[in-house]
């Protein structure tokens, strides 16, 4: 690809990038959010156009009008939130969206396209069942589906989006080899990241964006911190563990006992869960994504009706099923789905600031918005949170994912919690935005706001948790000091190993 | 070979929004044209008359005027549910029943009372039947989470039967059963002229009182959306429910109040029909069953943005449309010919809407890029 460039209105999101993958190499593009890497490769899979630039594909220039001229072309996508239709088989799914002329046909040959499907599974060690329905299988699984898809469809280019979020260690170092083996075949495969040891791991080069430049491409055997440094622009501190000062207190602010969830498909999400957080402790919930993490976040913040099991705040039992309840208790959340759930993608950041306070009496008279009032507030939340946009009047959708969190974050945080929730609060942010979003969590914690931290990521977990239980299938599998507990350790308890 | 292919748009340029309504009535104008000509009428003397027809002079205006006062009624109940996402399909049937409630109200008052008093009544009974009306399906909604664009339409069909039956097939206080005539030609109860509602006249055009009633409802309407915490809560419901689940709010009542007032809106244009135009509760079939108020307004809601004022203004656009097709209709113009101009028009005008989210690209040769590529070293074989 060269010198591409590709504006959206009021940013310039890809700025004359150059970037080039030979065949047979696993090649990363590493960057933090808003660096462009999504734009990058949304433009080699043809969602858009670019504004300026070319793209060569084996020595010849290549115009794609729609996705489906990309995937003709041999380029396929995994993307971060999988294309799979639920309901569906595993062959099904790979058959969706099939669209070369020979197999446009009218009948569908189950039986011959299963085969296909599973020949591939062997060849590349992703074995999936392909009669399985896609909503029986482990997120793991479906990504396994997903690159599935794109063999079968014979491409040549094969990009991941962030792949290795879903994964425990062990499924990643699975997929890895994966990788190795397709690129040892002849395919290139586009590995985007912003994880440095992943792509230390697994790429043979790296093209660093930055700000919507490439600024290099070097070898993958370059040191952590070089990477680090080229990608932020400045030298970063990786994940060091710091200490807090304050020291917590004894009284525990929440409790939950013997809490039970029902999750959407059915059957328990979280079976008979007990816990407790301390006043300025920071807890952490490790586990593979879809291990109950989600409906356990959404039991305590009244979300989710729980079917069995008492949740108390400061000693108080809480109404369950009741968002409401839990935001006068005192229990802030910052939820794992930014964009739908903390806050309203439409509505305006100055909206979203008062999105739950809008009742009190600072911002309201009787029935009637003090829009002078919130407009004050947002305006002080913008500077205080340093969310960086043009102005409150902007649909919170505008917001780049860093400064959206900010926004949450600081919404939750003037609400004067005694409880924080935060599901998977840095997932898709920038290292930039991670060590503001983790400063923010430690700084609550030392004011003494009792913080359950639900992450996939465990790194995140060892940075920040003062004690970290392990999730795996509703259940709590582990309870871990992390000044002594070992990374093989939890990895192990979160794949629902024995210890 | 060349090929058409429609893509996403990924910018919405502002002067789209603008560009495209108006050059899709051009071409809905263009299109007409060709089935004018083709039919033998002159397209350019056609236009002329319409235009007349609907917006030239008083008398025009009046017309447009007393055919734009029920749309605006349903635009504006559709318009406010559509807002909370909350698609109520049911303003017909909310219509009807407003109208029973309506003549309801002058007839058990009788004629003796102020007319201010009786005009109240009428509001308060008409939109309160409609109100009713909409909270079934809303009732459904929100403890049973049924569908209600399903619940809301099939109560239409049911609003209908029950304005047949009490006018047609049964003694209700609404039939006239006072003379033998009446009894075997069923009719219903007229309203005395006291009870008719005032009209307005500056100059030369006829205002409905309806009409102004409806303009004073956008404006409170867009008053509640833009200044009040219940605006608030259904602007945040209508962009994401979890969101609003997630803030607090009482997701089940909002759909509640909603539907009320959507449906007191439309029944408030029930009552407006009985008081200003029909004076009774008229339930023949080319009465309010065959006028489909509560489905154009869906159209002009959705043509309006759900914003009450442009409401307003598509209504009154409509309304013109439609008073000046029954004009043009004639012995050298026949009606079907107005329908399907009327159709062209709107159909126009909502597919415009497409050209804003997507563009059409034509291609000259398709797939350039896919053959000429070598082929990966490993090819499985399909």
């Amino acid at each position: 690809m060269r010198a591409i460039t590709k504006r959206f209105p009021g940013v310039l999101a890809n700025d004359s990038v150059d970037f080039e993958a030979a065949v047979g190499e696993v090649h990363a593009l590493l960057g933090e959010n808003g660096a462009g890497k999504s734009t990058l490769s949304n433009i080699l899979t043809g969602l858009y156009r670019p504004d300026e630039g070319e793209i060569w594909l084996y020595g010849e220039q290549a115009r794609f009008h729609s996705p489906s001229d990309a995937i003709d072309a041999g380029i396929g996508m995994v993307h971060q939130h999988f294309r799979l239709v639920p309901p569906f088989t595993v062959a099904e799914n790979v058959l969706l969206g099939e669209h070369r002329p020979e197999a446009r046909r009218f009948m569908v040959r189950p039986r011959q396209i299963e085969r296909h499907v599973a020949e591939l599974g062997e060849r590349y060690g992703i074995a999936v069942e392909p009669r399985a329905r896609i909503w029986q299988l482990s997120v793991g699984e479906q990504q396994r589906v997903e690159i599935l898809k794109a063999l079968y469809r014979e491409a040549r280019i094969l990009i991941l989006d962030e792949p290795t979020a879903v994964l425990t260690p062990q499924e990643s170092e699975a997929l890895f080899v994966t990788l190795r083996a397709m690129a040892a075949e002849g395919r290139t495969v586009i590995f985007i990241s912003h994880k440095l040891n992943e792509v230390k791991a697994v790429a043979d080069r790296v093209t660093v964006l930055r700000g919507g430049r490439s600024i290099a491409t070097v070898d993958a055997n370059a040191t952590s911190r070089e990477l680090a440094g080229l990608m932020v622009g400045r030298e970063v501190e990786l994940a060091i563990r710091k200490q807090r000062a304050v020291p917590h207190r004894p009284d525990v602010a929440l409790e939950v006992q013997g809490l039970s969830v029902r999750g959407d498909r059915g059957g328990d999400a979280v079976k008979d869960v007990s816990l407790g957080v301390r006043n300025g402790e920071i807890v952490g919930v490790a586990g593979v994504a879809g291990n109950g993490q989600r409906e356990l976040a959404e039991a305590i913040t009244g979300m989710r009706p729980p079917v069995g099991g008492t949740i108390l705040v400061g000693g108080h039992r809480l109404r369950t099923g009741d968002p409401r309840a839990a935001i006068a208790a005192g229990v802030a959340h910052v939820p794992e789905d930014r964009l739908g759930t903390g806050v309203a993608p439409t509505r305006s950041i100055a909206e979203n600031t008062v999105l739950k306070s809008y009742r009190g009496s600072g911002v309201s008279s009787g029935p009637l918005l003090r829009w002078r009032a919130i407009r004050e507030q947002a305006v002080e939340l913008v500077r205080r949170y340093a969310v960086s946009t043009p102005g409150t009047h902007l649909r919170a959708r505008d917001l780049s994912g860093g400064n959206l969190q900010k926004l949450v974050l600081g919404r939750e945080f003037s609400g004067k919690p005694k409880v924080l929730i935060a599901a998977s609060p840095t997932r898709g942010l920038d290292v930039g935005a991670i060590e503001t979003v983790h400063g923010y969590l430690r700084q609550a914690a030392s004011e003494g706001v009792a913080v359950l931290l639900l992450s996939e990521d465990l790194d995140e977990i060892l940075a920040l948790a003062d004690r970290i239980v392990v999730i795996y299938e509703g259940r709590l599998t582990g309870d871990f000091d992390p000044g002594t507990a070992t990374v093989e350790e939890i990895g192990l308890a979160m794949a629902g190993g024995e210890r | 070979m060349p090929m058409i292919s429609i893509e996403r748009r990924l910018a919405q340029p502002r002067w789209l929004s603008v560009a495209v309504p108006i050059a899709s009535v051009g071409v809905s104008f263009l299109v007409m044209a060709a089935v004018l000509a083709a039919t033998g009428h002159n397209p350019l003397e056609t236009y002329r008359r319409l235009f007349d027809a609907a917006f030239i002079g008083s008398a025009a205006w009046t017309d447009t005027l007393i055919s734009a006062t029920p749309l605006l009624f349903t635009g504006l109940a559709a318009a406010v549910a559509f807002r909370m996402q909350l698609w109520n399909i049911g303003a017909e049937g909310q219509l009807y029943l407003g109208a029973i409630g309506g003549a309801g109200a002058a007839i058990w008052l009788g004629p003796h009372h102020a007319t201010v008093f009786t005009i109240l009544a009428m509001c308060v009974c008409g939109a309160a039947a409609g109100s009713l009306w909409a909270l079934i399906p809303g009732v459904l909604k929100a403890f049973g989470r049924t569908n209600e664009i399903i619940t809301s339409l099939m109560l239409n069909y049911v609003a209908g039967q029950l304005l047949t039956y009490l006018i047609f097939d049964s003694a209700s206080p609404w039939r006239d059963i006072s003379t033998v005539q009446t009894r075997s030609f069923p009719q219903a109860i007229p309203l005395q002229a006291s009870q008719f509602w005032p009209t307005l006249s500056p100059s030369n055009i006829v205002i409905p009182f309806g009409f102004l009633l409806a303009i004073g409802i956008a404006a409170v309407l867009a008053f509640l959306f833009r200044a009040t915490r219940f605006g608030f809560e259904m602007n945040v419901i209508g962009d994401s429910q979890r969101a609003a689940r997630y803030a607090g709010m009482r997701t089940r009542r909002k759909i509640l109040a909603v539907m009320a007032i959507s449906g007191a809106v439309a029944g408030l244009g029930g009552a407006s029909q009985v008081g200003d135009f029909a004076h009774e509760l008229d339930a023949s079939p080319q009465g309010l069953q065959g006028a489909n108020y509560g489905y154009t307004g869906i159209v002009v809601a959705a043509l309006g943005r759900y914003n009450p004022f442009a409401v307003c203004l598509v209504g009154v656009l409509l309304g013109g449309l439609q008073n000046a097709g029954l004009f043009l209709q004639g012995v050298d113009f026949p009606s079907g010919l107005v329908g399907v101009m009327q159709g062209i028009i709107l159909f126009c005008a909502l597919g415009g809407e497409l050209l804003i989210r997507y563009r059409v690209r034509i291609r000259r040769q398709a797939r350039s890029t896919a053959e000429d590529v070598p082929a990966a070293d490993a090819k499985p074989t399909p």
